[in-house]
């Protein structure tokens, strides 16, 4: 589904080139599961955004299902986010003045979808994730992971290909942690793909897949049987 | 579809702070609410003008004498006065006219049944009422008989009545004109508190014969007369009569050519015309004044729009991250500051024409608030926002969505 090849991505900070991606080659398939590890600033949230959409690499060749996304222009990028990225933040990144309902309908907003069809959709979503009693809360009567879970639903509104999430976990307690971790795995069970930018060594775990960067390389790619 | 989601976005983040949004659209209220308010008292006195203009007769010229300027002071009223013979010779030379009524004027002190009164006394002709569009309320006006006679007979404007006689009907009563005995034998209607501050219905009316013998006499040649009232059939046929009595009079006062003109005349259409259009350009002056305060209001709402786009950058990365386009957060925020113009803009609307009326009603004006007024405050409102809004929300559609996540 994902190919990247040769990979980089030069920062320009004033005078300096600050290499984040010096050279990445990658490809994942429909249905895997990939936890991605390292120090900060090896280049892993870089690669992050840019399978997402969110940024354009300096040079190298991102294809998606055969689409050269690395090509694309803004509007085909927001397109590309739309139709087929999930994101899933650390700090959740719900917007405040919206129930948790109003805030996974935003994504089926910008594609277009009528106020039934997402209301109905969003409803689902969040009692799928477990919070079909707190469809009308605002995130501030929510807890850190009951958020996190909206956002997740949020992720998935639009049926996305990819799931990215950024240390989804690193702002929660170990036991909500785990519930959203267990979410991922039911999520991956059917079938969608993941890619998980951790330091969480229980999420690190359950993936299958687990790519190490180091200074703007991968320096480990191991795939593991699925956990029993 | 989602141009209606954007609008109810953007309606959602006004509602969010609602002091905060009252605040920010006061400078357009302020701007707005002075506009209408300087357009209607613009109008309103445009209004008032016209109305006594035309209140001193319509299609109505007025002749005067001149008082020539010349290298050596002749005096007042000097070279020729106007006479009978202008009049008539006016009467019978000049095609298209309805009346033609010389008058003489004067002022006197007026008493009666032991109240005193000091009025302008007008000796006229009866097409004098014809002329200046004055109709008889009650009783009668004197007939051509009686003002060829030089009868001692008025008319009386109702402010004379009312302070002489009161309530009660001074038909067929004595008034005494400078110590001469009159009779008074009608009451004209009320023309109103119109011309330029002065009283119309302040005025007695008596034959001209009995003016000039009684009460002016000795004091000028006996065919003498002050204004000639020329009224034309119609408006169209003005300007022709205005340049045939131009010429005739010129003829009779043996003027040469390139001499000047040893009298006046004022066409009151065109003194209408002039003086609208000095009222107009100080409405339009006096609204751009106002419009300046608009502008200040313009840069209120820059302002809180570039506090919002700081304020909100992680909610617009968000959006765009769960897959907005440049133009769909452009367009949230230009409507955002639209409606926050827009809002400013009604209130402004409202207190303007509130205090339009107000205005009217305290200096007795006539509150012109014309139709358009509506219209034009809530499209200038909404030119102000984008205009306005444009910056703020271009910066906030140039965002990088990672800096913008980023951002605490």
């Amino acid at each position: 589904m994902i190919e990247v090849a040769d990979l980089t991505k030069v920062y320009q900070m004033g005078e300096e080139s600050v290499p984040a991606l010096a050279g990445v080659s990658v490809s994942i398939a429909r249905g895997e599961y990939v936890a991605v590890v390292g120090p900060s600033g090896s280049g892993k949230s870089t690669l992050m955004n840019i399978l997402g959409g969110l940024d354009r690499p300096t040079s190298g060749v991102y294809r998606f299902e055969g689409e050269d996304v690395g090509g694309f222009g803004d509007d085909e990028l927001a397109g590309f986010r739309r139709r087929r990225i999930g994101f899933v933040f650390q700090s959740f990144q719900l917007l405040p003045r919206l129930t948790a309902l109003q805030n996974v309908e935003l994504p089926m907003v910008y594609a277009g979808l009528g106020g039934a069809e997402r209301r109905a959709r969003a409803s689902d979503l969040l009692t799928r994730v477990g919070l079909g009693a707190r469809m009308g809360h605002r995130p501030t009567q929510l807890s850190g992971g009951q958020q996190q879970r909206v956002a997740i639903a949020r992720s998935l509104a639009n049926r996305p290909d990819l799931l990215l999430a950024d240390e989804p976990t690193g702002a929660l307690d170990s036991a909500t942690g785990v519930e959203v971790l267990q979410l991922f795995a039911e999520l991956n069970a059917d079938g969608l793909t993941l890619a998980i930018v951790t330091h969480d060594p229980d999420v690190a775990d359950q993936a299958r897949r687990r790519i190490a960067f180091r200074d703007g390389h991968i320096v480990s790619d191991e795939r593991r049987a699925a956990p029993t | 579809m989602r141009f209606f989601e954007l609008v109810r976005f953007a309606i959602g983040a006004i509602i969010a702070h609602p002091m905060r949004s009252v605040l920010t659209s006061l400078g357009v209220v302020i701007g707005v609410a002075a506009v209408v308010m300087m357009t209607a008292i613009g109008m309103g006195a445009q209004q008032r003008v016209t109305e006594s203009i035309s209140g001193l007769g319509s299609n109505l010229i007025i002749v005067m004498p001149s008082f020539q300027r010349g290298p050596v002071s002749q005096g007042a009223g000097a070279g020729q006065a106007l006479r009978d013979a202008d009049a008539e010779a006016i009467s019978k030379q000049v095609e298209g006219l309805a009346a033609v009524a010389p008058s003489v004027s004067t002022r006197g002190q007026l008493a009666a049944d032991g109240a005193n009164w000091n009025s302008r006394i007008d000796g006229v002709t009866p097409d004098y009422l014809l002329a200046r569009d004055v109709t008889v309320a009650s009783g009668r006006m004197f007939d051509p008989g009686e003002a060829r006679q030089g009868r001692k007979v008025v008319v009386i404007g109702p402010t004379v009545a009312r302070e002489l006689w009161g309530e009660s009907n001074p038909v067929g009563r004595r008034l005494r004109v400078r110590s001469v005995p009159f009779e008074v034998i009608g009451v004209l209607a009320t023309k109103g508190q119109a011309g330029f501050g002065q009283d119309q219905d302040d005025i007695v009316l008596a034959p001209l014969e009995a003016v000039r013998s009684r009460l002016i006499g000795r004091r000028s040649r006996g065919d003498t007369v002050s204004v000639i009232y020329v009224k034309a059939a119609d408006a169209g046929g003005l300007d022709k009569v205005q340049e045939d009595v131009t010429n005739l009079l010129r003829a009779q006062h043996r003027i040469r050519a390139g001499e000047e003109d040893d009298f006046a005349t004022q066409n009151m259409a065109s003194i209408l015309e002039a003086m609208q259009s000095a009222i107009k350009t100080f409405t339009v002056f006096l609204a751009a004044v106002a419009a300046v305060s608009l502008v200040v209001g313009g840069v209120g709402i820059m302002n809180i729009m570039l506090v919002a786009v700081t304020e909100r950058t992680r909610e617009i990365g968000l959006r765009m991250a769960v897959g907005a386009r440049r133009s769909d957060v452009l367009i949230q925020f230009a409507l955002e500051s639209v409606f926050l113009s827009l809002v400013g803009g009604l209130i402004g609307l409202t207190l303007g024409v509130l205090g339009a009326l107000g205005i009217a009603k305290l200096a007795s004006w006539p509150a012109a608030i014309p139709a358009w007024a509506a219209p034009l405050a809530l499209g200038f409102s909404v030119a102000v926002g984008l205009m306005f809004g444009a910056y703020p929300s271009w910066r906030a559609a140039r965002l990088d969505p990672i800096e913008a996540l980023r951002r605490e």
